[in-house]
């Protein structure tokens, strides 16, 4: 669901389809028919920005046709009856209305899903990057929970995380709210924890996102940024913002292995090692730690991230003395519950371990929640369908989505650096629909101008039976087609994330 | 379990497992074509014939289960004659340019021939005179060199799922290529590369490594492919200073040897000559080199003459567990939690 799994994470995606010659069913949720939807049992090929109104209908379906797993909802959840009596209005013909998907065929997702011994969600940012992106995943655990499809093999809410280390990124604390195991900065204990460990008075009160960050350059509040492996000028959201923000700072730092469209906006560069040129460990979208080994010495005067940091520190008067990254994981191990258990000898052994792995005897856990949840019983949210934060008007009425192709990654920083993969995709196309380019006279190969509220970029049309009437596709990779100029910077009010998967735009033949 | 002996050895094993388990099981190395323990078994190479006694016939350990009380030879006569005659035929139609060939140090054809003592054909007949198919960036096909092993196919069709190549015509002319006999790039392949490391043979060479060093030579390392949040296993190979191959790891648990297109074949942006080699610092509006010590001193500075809330951090989803925790360490010690990183993007 929103994941274009065969494109993103080609080697889920080479699973998925192994499993469903096994006997597997497949449901596909998207707005664009991608390689997936072909193996597809059943594919929901919803309206962009719809999602929760799919689940609720699938939902609504799974609770009237007493498709539901009452034993697991008696014993394992609570506030069930008020999720039950939000998603009643869900009717799959209300929700065909709302994402233009078949009645018949939300009640055939539904009567598969609730039917299966075990079943499993995957998604990615398709479900994320809305302004309703959590109360969309919310409805997820609602449909898993409703079926009992937690806490057993093979099933669950899998988020596939789209970066090497995002998993470990969050895991490490490198979010506002948390240290290292989502343990809380508010927490009187947590911080008391780390102020010891540390030797150093830290500060309780949560602080910025990304987006938020952007923001606080411009309102003054935030006067120094440093960037580390990051390139926010081409991967968020209204970038003539985010480079305003970058513009205004008084003070950037960025610290990479190339020279990014951020890099260039930057007062101090510091180079970095890449991959192979470092000792380390990542954490993998199924919380596996691995370990990552160096093959050859970064470049010139390149260091590795680890080095730079605890350099800086010292000039900042912080005494830090890690004799490497092993040291530097014990410390992480001794101050996380969750990776208390993993040591480099470990890993080195076994080949990897998924937290929680609380000891070093523990074989670490294959999937959450068996027996009971976090939080000890599993809250159902009811949750209401909201519209995007940018529907479609007169002036623009069609809708833009974004994701990736199989052949580059994110910002390209990496993969546009690579000739055979650039060689093979050299330039961004829009995806547009049959239907629209003969409305206007585009033909493949035509050069087109697609304008947002908030800029224009030009690009070649693909005409193609992928995106539905009405719907444009382009990805993020081209820095000579930044098509964050056009995307919405409205968040998620909870996980502020921006609303990238939706906003409107005019499609015109350029000449 | 089920008890067999293997050239005098008597070993135990499941009933389901084949001879070629079982004296795997033993130590005992049978040699393949065409047999990977991921796909479907075809028994077509018939290079890892044994002869079991009381049966008819030498047997395709690869495919034939144990039976209890079987006595197996993997080195009889009859064996070594059947696979001399196997080699014999292969390499009748084979270009033996093993000198200038890529595969050459880890060329099972070429490993066999040399167990086996087979250094030409006895057989003078048609040799296959296809074009090499260098159109992809990625790899060469020549199909000249091709064993018709199959895993190739198996490998695309059992593993990937994209169903790009498949067998064409029949005996002397049999090929493997894509449909229309066409191209790659106009198929449905989505350049895995996992054809290329399943290939036994010189068949499928990747560009990248072309002259670069023979097998003997290169370091292997293995680590973490840093594109997608799968966490694949790669083994990279090394000469010197530069990344010259890549290919699955087997032994990893995430990906058991599995790779996309990026992670097989995107690693050269470690060599590209764009990657920033010294601190650069911003002098009159422009990025100028810099010592390490300029830099973080410069750094240092700036960031003690702002209040701590007043700086944020981007750490990163690209960087180790490791480095993103000092990341967040050293801002949370200067009194910021402003760190985040692009989970949002």
């Amino acid at each position: 669901m929103g994941s274009n799994t065969t494109e993103t994470h080609p080697v889920l995606g080479y699973r998925m389809k192994m499993a469903k010659k096994k006997g597997a069913s497949l449901i596909v949720a998207d707005p664009r028919k991608i390689e997936l939807a072909d193996h597809a049992d059943v594919f929901l090929q919803l309206r962009p920005g719809t999602n929760e109104a799919l689940i609720n209908g699938i939902i609504n379906v799974i609770i009237e046709e007493r498709l539901s797993d009452d034993q697991f909802i008696a014993e394992r959840t609570e506030g069930y009856e008020e999720m039950a009596a939000a998603v009643k209005k869900y009717t799959p013909e209300y929700v065909e209305g709302i994402t233009g998907v078949a009645a018949g065929d939300i009640r055939k997702a539904a009567r598969l899903y609730a039917g299966a011994e075990s079943a499993g969600i995957y998604y990615t940012m398709g479900i994320t990057q809305h302004t309703n992106g959590t109360n969309t995943v919310m409805a997820i655990a609602n449909l898993a929970m409703v079926t009992g499809n937690m806490g057993k093999p093979s099933s669950g809410i899998n988020p596939l995380r789209g970066q090497n280390n995002v998993q470990g990124a969050c895991d490490m604390g490198g979010l506002p709210v948390v240290f290292t195991g989502y343990q809380r900065v508010d927490n009187e204990a947590a911080l008391s924890k780390f102020e010891k460990a540390w030797g150093v008075k830290l500060n309780s009160r949560p602080g910025l996102t990304v987006t938020e960050i952007m923001d606080g350059i411009l309102n003054g509040e935030i006067k120094a940024l440093y960037v580390m492996g990051e390139n926010p000028a081409l991967s968020d959201a209204n970038i003539h913002h985010v480079m305003e923000a970058l513009e205004k700072v008084e003070f950037l730092v960025v610290q990479d292995i190339f020279l990014t469209e951020t890099a260039a906006k930057a007062d101090v560069v510091l180079p970095a090692a890449a991959f192979a040129e470092k000792v380390g460990t990542f954490s993998n979208t199924e919380r596996r730690v691995q370990m990552v080994r160096k093959a050859v010495n970064a470049p010139g005067e390149a260091k590795a991230d680890w080095l730079i940091l605890q350099e800086l520190a010292n000039k900042l008067g912080m005494e830090w003395h890690y004799e490497g990254p092993d040291h530097i994981f014990q410390e992480i191990a001794q101050l996380t519950p969750a990776y208390a258990g993993i040591s480099y000898q470990r890993l080195e052994q076994e080949g990897g371990l998924q937290w929680p792995c609380p000891s070093a005897d523990h074989p670490g856990t294959l999937y959450l929640h068996e027996g009971q949840f976090s939080r000890g019983k599993g809250l159902f949210t009811p949750v209401e369908y909201l519209p995007p934060a940018e529907e479609t008007d007169q002036e623009y009425p069609l809708v833009l989505t974004t994701g990736r192709n199989l052949y580059h990654y994110h910002t390209g920083s990496m993969t546009r650096q690579s000739k055979p993969l650039n060689a093979f995709k050299p330039e961004e196309f829009a995806q547009i629909s049959r239907e629209d380019a003969d409305r206007l006279g585009i033909k493949n190969g035509d050069l087109v101008k697609v304008s947002s509220r908030r800029g224009e970029v030009e690009v070649k049309a693909d005409v193609t039976e992928v995106v539905p009437t009405g719907v444009i596709f382009m990805t993020f990779h081209y820095h000579e087609v930044p098509v964050n100029v056009l995307t919405n910077n409205q968040v998620d009010p909870i996980a502020k994330i921006p609303e990238l998967k939706v906003c409107a735009v005019k499609l015109e033949k350029v000449g | 379990m089920v008890s067999l002996t293997i050239n005098g050895q008597s070993v135990e094993v499941e009933p389901e497992a084949t001879i070629l388990q079982a004296a795997e099981k033993l130590g005992i190395f049978i040699p393949t074509f065409c047999y990977d323990p991921e796909l479907t078994l075809v028994g077509a190479c018939r290079m890892c014939v044994v002869e079991v006694e009381k049966a008819r016939a030498l047997m395709a350990s690869c495919c034939t289960p144990v039976m209890d009380g079987m006595v197996v030879h993997t080195e009889s006569e009859r064996v070594i004659a059947a696979r001399k005659e196997n080699l014999n035929l292969l390499i009748a139609n084979h270009p033996l340019d093993c000198l200038t060939c890529e595969k050459t140090g880890a060329c099972r054809l070429q490993d066999y021939c040399y167990q086996y003592g087979i250094s030409e054909s006895d057989y003078h007949g048609d040799k296959k005179d296809y074009e090499l198919d260098d159109t992809n960036p990625f790899f060469i096909r020549n199909m000249n060199k091709c064993i018709l092993c199959g895993l190739c196919v198996r490998t695309c069709h059992e593993i990937n799922g994209a169903g790009a190549v498949e067998f064409m015509n029949r005996g002397f002319d049999s090929k493997v290529t894509a449909a229309f006999d066409d191209p790659l790039e106009n198929s449905s392949c989505v350049f895995c590369g996992m054809c290329v490391d399943a290939c036994p043979v010189g068949a499928l060479t990747p560009k990248h490594g072309i002259g670069k060093g023979r097998p003997w030579e290169l370091k292997r390392v293995k680590t973490v492919c840093p594109y997608c949040g799968t966490g694949c296993g790669l083994e990279l190979y090394v000469k010197g200073n530069t990344v010259v191959g890549a290919k699955g790891d087997v032994t990893s648990p995430a990906s058991r040897g599995q790779t996309c297109v990026k992670g097989r074949f995107g690693f050269d942006f470690l060599q590209s000559p764009e990657r920033l080699k010294s601190p650069l610092i911003r002098k009159n509006g422009e990025l100028v080199e810099s010592s390490w010590d300029e830099a973080l001193d410069l750094i240092a500075k700036k960031f003690k003459e702002v209040k701590g809330t007043e700086l944020a951090g981007l750490a990163s989803a690209r960087v180790t567990n490791e480095e993103n925790y000092l990341f967040q360490k050293l801002l949370r010690s200067l009194g910021s939690n402003n760190v985040d990183h692009c989970a949002r993007l």
